[in-house]
């Protein structure tokens, strides 16, 4: 039993009480209530606007918490197992930024792997630090980015003992996690600080038998999406740092860039979402890796699919594997991925997280019940059934080494002009190309354009993966540095 | 004493019964199950406060389903139900000699037990030696199924609550899979009538349109049920419901019916023209 009783909301229980109170409103919102808007009323109830209140007296106030607000952050902490947690309302992006900017500075190196999320190397271009990428394996066959190899790390750490910090996926948006303890003690034995995307790993933290935690692991931050496994509003995330950080210094980072005006209705979602985890999180999750694994051996039953899991597991690029995740390889059935996923959802009103090359992912959470499982595993059927080719050409992604010539930010900010992308190789790009699937930046800004990146650009433009990131929609052109790297 | 039951038939209009005594009440893992003991419908199953039949009109329901199907293709053998808890469309099927195998897939077996105790007129023959039940979601029972059924009889509850499955895409293509070459589909279909059934309804057609070469809808007036205007979908591998109905064949066997007869039979695929043209928008959006 810890410090705190979990079956406890504060903030969720101010806000019940603020509202039985029926306090008259003199302070924004200027809807009141909902009074001055009735048809946002509608739209989203009384409730729901009734509590979209600002910060006061009784309510505190996020960017500097003394008292509910402050307790949710301590009663997440201790759910969590972190020396202190940050309720974020804007994003997980926001939680990632403000790792970045907590530990890296204008100059500063980190190693970070190139399937980072692009979050983070926009929170590059925001604090002015230079990546050192790690390169990720690849898993040719089933076409996806693996996770970072402690042997690459290491390489990259005795390559670059000026890093301050190293910087890893856990999991994956695949679900596929690196040797993340081992790689905190390389870390720490170098004076690196180790951040963790944990975009996708938020049940980590309460579920039984799920890879290791950032903070199990002893990394110094994490960045947790509650709203994706954790159950809370979109755009509530949790930023956790351990016990070698130091949370006043923490959060004015954040205030550099979050609301002053923060929602309630995420904070509070953040609040009740993290009491549902601290007490039922972990037979919620274990009925979520049964539905997934249920659901595997179905898929894999129809015949053709290849739903994959723990069975990948390598002891190194593949460290571990998060088994809620329910990743099904198409090629088997010579459809690509992106062609199951279009047809899920416009044949069968099925959506699905995402559809690459070879793959879907479809997200299975502690939202999801049987039948609806079911659905998904007879659309599988079905699509076998009715829509199966003989073969389909592999496609494999070549992972390019990147040659960062320039640091994001100097890239992002410098003099640059627009050209027709045949005429820009051996120019520093300014800005990102990425390319879904497998939504590895090909191109990242301030690094240098070779004639093998804009090979690849071509031929992923006309096997119809959808680019995106720069300014021309149409990839026709690209903006170069002015100045000429030669 | 006043004591009502009620359903919402939509915000704005609902069906009131008057009520002598609650027989059961439950909650399964699917969904809330009710018997009411009625002076006018005599004794009614609800489940999650919908009405599913009363001992009065449920004959309607039941034959309709049936004896369509199998007046177009009397030879059926192997025949499968999908839902229908309450027995009745076993008891139907049970009238034919000629049916070898009722399998009958229900996801809940609290309604079987439900129905057995309170509602024998229509779990009577559920004991038949030919039926085997299959408490499973029928969704997943159909998947692993092939070339197996002459006639498949999709008995859900509306396509909201656990009966959702039934009334999709991937179901009605696994259910065209699991049939014979010349085998049938029939299925509750909703009614026309007010907007949000008539909305179920347009996509229950337009999947079935989708997956199965002829597709026909017919109807029967059905007291309890919203509007009284029910509808049936008729989807087929080779038979027409019309063309190849076998009436005179059908007759021969006696089976004793209060509401299907071949006449109506060919009536009831006569529809009104409102719905006609409901169902012919959704036939030439394909």
């Amino acid at each position: 039993m810890g410090r705190f009783n979990q079956s406890r909301a504060p903030i969720y229980e101010a806000l019940e009480e603020f509202r039985q109170n029926r306090i008259v409103p003199f302070d924004v919102p200027g809807h009141k209530r909902g009074r001055g808007n009735p048809e946002l009323v509608e739209l989203l109830g009384p409730r729901c606007v009734g509590i979209d209140v600002n910060s006061m007296k009784p309510l505190d106030n996020l960017c500097h918490p003394i008292s509910v607000i402050r307790e949710a952050e301590e009663m997440a902490a201790e759910a969590f197992g972190a020396a202190y947690a940050f309720l974020m309302v804007g994003g997980t992006t926001s939680s990632v930024q403000s790792m970045v900017l907590s530990v890296c500075k204008k100059g500063d190196k980190i190693i970070l792997p190139r399937n980072v999320h692009r979050s983070v190397i926009n929170a590059l271009v925001l604090s002015g630090a230079t990546p050192i990428y790690v390169n990720p394996d690849m898993d040719r066959k089933l076409g996806i980015a693996l996770g970072m190899k402690v042997s690459q790390v290491e390489r990259a750490v005795r390559e670059n003992p000026d890093a301050v910090a190293v910087l890893v996926n856990n999991p994956t948006y695949y679900g596929i996690c690196s040797d993340l303890r081992t790689i905190v003690k390389l870390a720490h034995a170098n004076g690196m600080k180790v951040l963790a995307d944990e975009a996708h790993g938020t049940h980590f933290y309460f579920g039984r038998n799920m890879p290791v935690s950032a903070m199990e692991a002893g990394a110094d931050m994490a960045a947790v999406s509650m709203h994706k496994s954790g159950g809370s509003l979109t755009q509530s995330s949790f930023l956790l740092v351990g016990p070698n950080m130091q949370p006043g210094y923490v959060r004015q980072i954040i205030n550099l860039t979050q609301t002053t005006s923060a929602s309630y209705l995420l904070l509070a979602s953040l609040d009740i979402s993290r009491r549902n985890l601290a007490l039922r999180g972990r037979e919620e999750f274990a009925k979520v890796t049964g539905l997934a694994e249920y659901a595997r051996e179905e898929i894999n039953r129809i015949g053709g699919y290849y739903a994959y899991t723990a069975e990948l597991i390598n002891h190194d690029s593949i460290f571990d594997f998060d088994r809620t995740k329910l990743t099904v390889n198409t090629l088997g059935i010579g459809l690509a991925g992106i062609e199951v996923y279009d047809l899920l959802r416009d044949e069968y009103d099925i959506q699905v997280e995402l559809g690459d090359i070879a793959n879907i992912l479809a997200y299975v959470s502690i939202g999801d019940r049987e039948r609806e499982i079911e659905r998904l595993i007879s659309a599988l059927a079905e699509i076998k059934r009715k829509y199966r080719r003989d073969s389909a050409g592999m496609f494999t992604q070549e992972y390019i080494d990147p040659r960062v010539l320039v640091s994001p930010q100097d890239a992002f900010y410098a003099e640059k002009e627009s050209l027709p992308i045949h005429e820009t190789e051996g120019r520093v790009c300014s800005e990102f190309v990425m390319c879904y699937p497998p939504g590895i930046p090909i191109l990242a800004p301030g690094e240098e354009i070779t004639a093998e990146i804009l090979r690849y650009i071509a031929y992923a433009k006309e096997k119809g993966c959808s680019m995106t990131g720069p300014e021309d929609p149409g990839i026709e052109r690209l903006n170069v540095l002015k100045e000429v790297w030669a | 004493m006043e004591f009502w039951f009620s359903e919402m038939h939509t915000p704005d209009v609902k069906l009131s019964i008057r009520v002598d005594k609650q027989l059961y009440s439950g909650q399964s893992s699917f969904q809330r199950i009710d018997v009411f003991e009625s002076p006018e419908f005599g004794r009614f199953l609800t489940l999650d406060g919908y009405m599913m039949l009363t001992e009065r009109d449920e004959f309607i329901y039941h034959e309709m389903i049936t004896h369509v199907p199998m007046a177009v293709h009397p030879g059926a053998r192997r025949v499968l139900v999908v839902g229908a808890g309450d027995g009745g469309v076993v008891r139907e099927l049970a009238k034919y000699d000629g049916i070898e195998q009722i399998d009958m897939v229900e996801i809940d077996e609290q309604v079987v037990e439900v129905c057995k105790k309170y509602l024998p007129q229509t779990a009577g023959r559920l004991k038949d030696p030919r039926v085997r039940i299959y408490y499973e979601d029928g969704l997943r029972f159909i998947r692993s199924r092939e070339d197996l059924y002459d006639l498949i009889i999709v008995d859900s509850t509306d396509p909201f609550g656990p009966g959702e499955g039934l009334f999709t895409k991937e179901f009605y293509g696994n259910c065209y899979r699991a049939l014979t070459e010349d085998g049938i589909m029939v299925n509750q279909h909703e009614s026309p009538f007010y907007g949000e059934d008539a909305k179920a309804c347009r996509r229950a057609h337009k999947r079935i349109v989708d997956s199965f070469p002829i597709s026909r809808v017919y109807q029967a007036h059905i007291p309890t049920y919203p509007s009284g205007h029910w509808l049936f979908g008729f989807a087929s591998k080779k038979y027409h419901p019309i063309h190849d109905l076998r009436g005179e064949d059908w007759k021969r066997l006696g089976i004793e019916t209060r509401y299907y007869t071949p006449k109506l039979h060919e009536g009831a695929f006569c529809l009104p023209a409102y719905v006609e043209q409901l169902l012919l928008s959704v036939e030439q959006e394909t």
